[in-house]
């Protein structure tokens, strides 16, 4: 079966943004640029946050949408991107309801969570863990 | 070496409304970030003797080499003349807006100028934006103008919004700037000079990369130091109770100022303290960008409202020591919604929380005393505890409607100068006290620290280590320890490291860190660049007026006992001269 980041309890997210870091720091870069997680207040801190990540989805949209082939479905779940074949129509972001589909300014191209659960060791307060995807019923 | 982006500086003139970028890789290089290039940037631009109401006062707001890159390095410094001191001012805050200024691609930003109309600033990476901000002048609530502005900018989550309320625009000496709804830039006025320049806010959002030299030793680095932040015993503190965890061990000690520091115990200090505030009010726990620890702690208040029933009204309240210290014990009050509602106005207008309790602490005493009568407070009878009152006095700072209210919006030290009572007038070098009166260490540190705050050399926390250990502070070490100390703080706040995590960031984690940006830099190096710095904040203080002479100290520090017994006058002298000698 294929892991995917689960968004466990978002009440219990202080809005730290370490896995926001982490995530770009696979790239061994600072900032927020290359994040493909992003964590942004629900209307105000005090109404805790919004953790915004790929879910995996079966059929994933982002996917159907991508005219040349850059996003392309993963098996179980989740897409795979290849950055090479990527045009930078944006048509990604625009399907993605959750807004899951992150544009990286600097290089003009999706940033997609690749499912390592690199972000998941930095998160202090168990809002995230990388686990099984469920199978649909 | 500072990368590309952190040497580039911002300026923004507003009276032109114009806006330029300059490399500045010279700074960068030697000061590294925050207060060192503050600093400079302050020598630069703020001419001699100035008014601090003045167009050419600048705003600046730096960052460090560190910010966005390793945890815990999430403050921003900001600078300026400070209309409550009239000299030096410096005040530091977290939230997000480290981050942001350093992903638009900037080590430092420095505002001139004055707007002939109310504006706010929208800094988008590498754009800037004068927006019209009339309707938000004047605003009863800096909840509410926050809100509008969140609500009218893109940037969620990789912005900071910093903005002022109506103290700031009436020119409050200790008015605030709020960022992210509950951070502050507190202390020494900065919210006075953004309304004296008709600034009410700030955004500034990016999502730059920042570079890293060495990319193998930063990972490891970067979770050693994570490890020590969500492991260490300090660190676990700040987190479960917060900085609120101080009253009841301060108060044990005979340290926590009581009733305008007539005493110093509370005997209600359960009351206000971080454990009952936690089990009775906390209702969440946020942190500040790329920190774990997640310290600021939110409290619930679930209010009726009188004229209908079933109806509530709940309210976010932000608290930390200081404030609990300020509007608690000093004003003798222990009823926590009252105190929290009183806080929240604070707030709602953007005044800083411990420069209000303390002056109001002193009206309290003066009416008290008989020095002002209801002639002057317009009818208000100030008691001790009485958040009724204490809240309508807090409008009346801002709205100024009288000689004694504008006295009052000048804080303690002024009001006492024109009414009296100076000798229970708690402010050192012009700035209203924290809340610790452990010692002579703790007295010595607000005399002779740059910006006469208790987080310059932390005086408070030798009194209370020699204190634990039996030991005697005399003079000679207090100076020995204040200079070392303070100076080594210039090179946390520098990087800039929030002083919480000073003992993680120790100096051969700072020189590791500093490596894996490019920096070389030895400890011996950067125990020679904090006293530099801390030597030019002192260039810039003498050259505006600072004397050591001149310095002021209140009777009433030397009445009431600490936990190392009554104070002397002349050894409090005493350190401070030593400590001068020492700088040099």
């Amino acid at each position: 079966m294929a892991k995917r980041l689960a968004v466990i309890d978002t009440e219990r997210c202080v809005g730290c943004q370490m896995c926001m870091f982490a995530c770009a720091r696979r790239y061994s870069v600072g900032g927020l640029g290359k994040s493909a997680i992003h964590v942004k207040s629900a209307g105000g801190v005090e109404r805790g946050f919004v953790v915004v990540v790929c879910r995996a989805c079966p059929d994933p949209p982002c996917a159907k949408v991508c005219p040349t082939q850059a996003i392309v479905p993963r098996k179980n779940g989740g897409v795979l991107v290849k950055l090479d074949k990527c045009i930078g129509c944006k048509l990604c972001v625009e399907v993605c309801l959750i807004g899951a589909v992150i544009w990286d300014e600097e290089t003009n191209k999706p940033r997609i969570c690749t499912y390592c659960g690199y972000c998941a060791n930095y998160c202090p307060h168990g809002v995230l863990k990388f686990q099984e995807i469920e199978e649909a019923t | 070496m500072p990368d590309k982006f952190l040497q580039n500086v911002l300026y923004i003139d507003l009276t032109r409304r114009r806006f330029w970028i300059e490399n500045r890789k010279d700074l960068f290089e030697k000061y590294l970030g925050g207060v060192g290039i503050a600093t400079q940037l302050l020598l630069e631009e703020c001419p001699k003797n100035i008014d601090p109401f003045d167009p050419e006062n600048p705003i600046i707001f730096a960052v460090g080499p560190l910010t966005a890159v390793y945890p815990l390095a999430s403050k921003t410094v900001a600078m300026f003349k400070s209309p409550h001191t009239g000299n030096l001012g410096e005040s530091h805050a977290g939230g997000r807006s480290a981050i942001a200024i350093r992903s638009a691609g900037y080590g430092a930003i420095v505002i001139k100028g004055a707007s002939e109309t109310p504006v706010y600033l929208a800094i988008h990476e590498s754009k800037v934006y004068f927006r019209d901000a009339s309707i938000l002048w004047g605003m009863w609530s800096t909840f509410t103008v926050g809100r509008i502005i969140r609500e009218n900018e893109p940037g969620a989550g990789i912005r900071t919004i910093m903005r002022i309320g109506r103290a700031g625009e009436r020119l409050v000496t200790y008015a605030s700037v709020i960022t992210e709804t509950y951070r502050h830039f507190g202390r020494l006025g900065l919210g006075a000079v953004f309304g004296s320049k008709k600034l009410k806010a700030i955004l500034v959002s990016g999502k730059h990369s920042i570079p890293v030299t060495d990319k193998k030793t930063y990972r490891e680095l970067y979770d050693e130091i994570y490890d020590a932040a969500v492991k260490s015993p300090i660190m676990r503190k700040y987190h479960d109770l917060g900085t609120p965890a101080n009253v009841l061990p301060l108060n044990e000690l005979g340290a926590l100022p009581t009733k305008n520091l007539k005493q110093s115990k509370f005997e209600y200090a359960e009351k206000i303290s971080g454990e009952f505030l936690a089990e009775h009010y906390l209702g969440r726990r946020i942190a500040c960008a790329n920190c774990p620890v997640a310290c600021i702690h939110l409290a619930t208040l679930r209010e009726p409202y009188i004229d209908e029933p079933y109806f509530y009204k709940t309210t976010w309240v932000s608290y930390d020591y200081e404030p609990l210290f300020a509007l608690g014990s000093m004003l003798g009050g222990f009823d926590v919604p009252g105190l929290l509602k009183l806080l929240d106005e604070i707030d709602t207008q953007g005044l800083d929380a411990m420069s209000t309790g303390v002056t109001l602490a002193w009206a309290t005493e003066a009416m008290e005393k008989g020095i002002i009568t209801k002639n002057e407070t317009l009818g208000l009878e100030l008691k001790w505890g009485d958040y009724e009152t204490y809240r309508k006095v807090v409008i009346n700072i801002v709205k100024q409607p009288n000689e004694f209210y504008q006295a009052l919006a000048r804080g303690a030290e002024y009001a006492a100068s024109k009414y009296g009572g100076k000798e229970f007038a708690l402010t050192f070098g012009g700035n209203e006290m924290p809340g610790y009166h452990t010692g002579p260490a703790a007295y010595v540190g607000f005399l002779t620290g740059a910006r006469h705050s208790h987080l310059d050399s932390a005086g408070y926390s030798y009194d209370q280590k020699m204190f634990k250990a039996q030991e005697t502070p005399t003079p000679e070490k207090i100076a020995d320890h204040l200079v070392k100390e303070e100076s080594w703080r210039q090179i946390l706040s520098s990087l800039v490291i929030c002083f919480f995590a000073r003992n993680i960031y120790k100096p051969e984690i700072a020189v590791k860190a500093l490596k894996t940006m490019g920096y070389e830099f030895t400890i011996e190096d950067l125990n020679k660049l904090g006293r530099e710095i801390l030597k030019k904040k002192y260039e810039f203080k003498f050259r505006e007026g600072f004397d050591p002479n001149k310095l002021r100290i209140p009777k009433r520090i030397l009445e009431t006992p600490t936990p190392h017994g009554k104070l002397a006058e002349k050894e409090i002298r005493k350190a401070v001269n030593l400590y001068f000698e020492k700088l040099k």
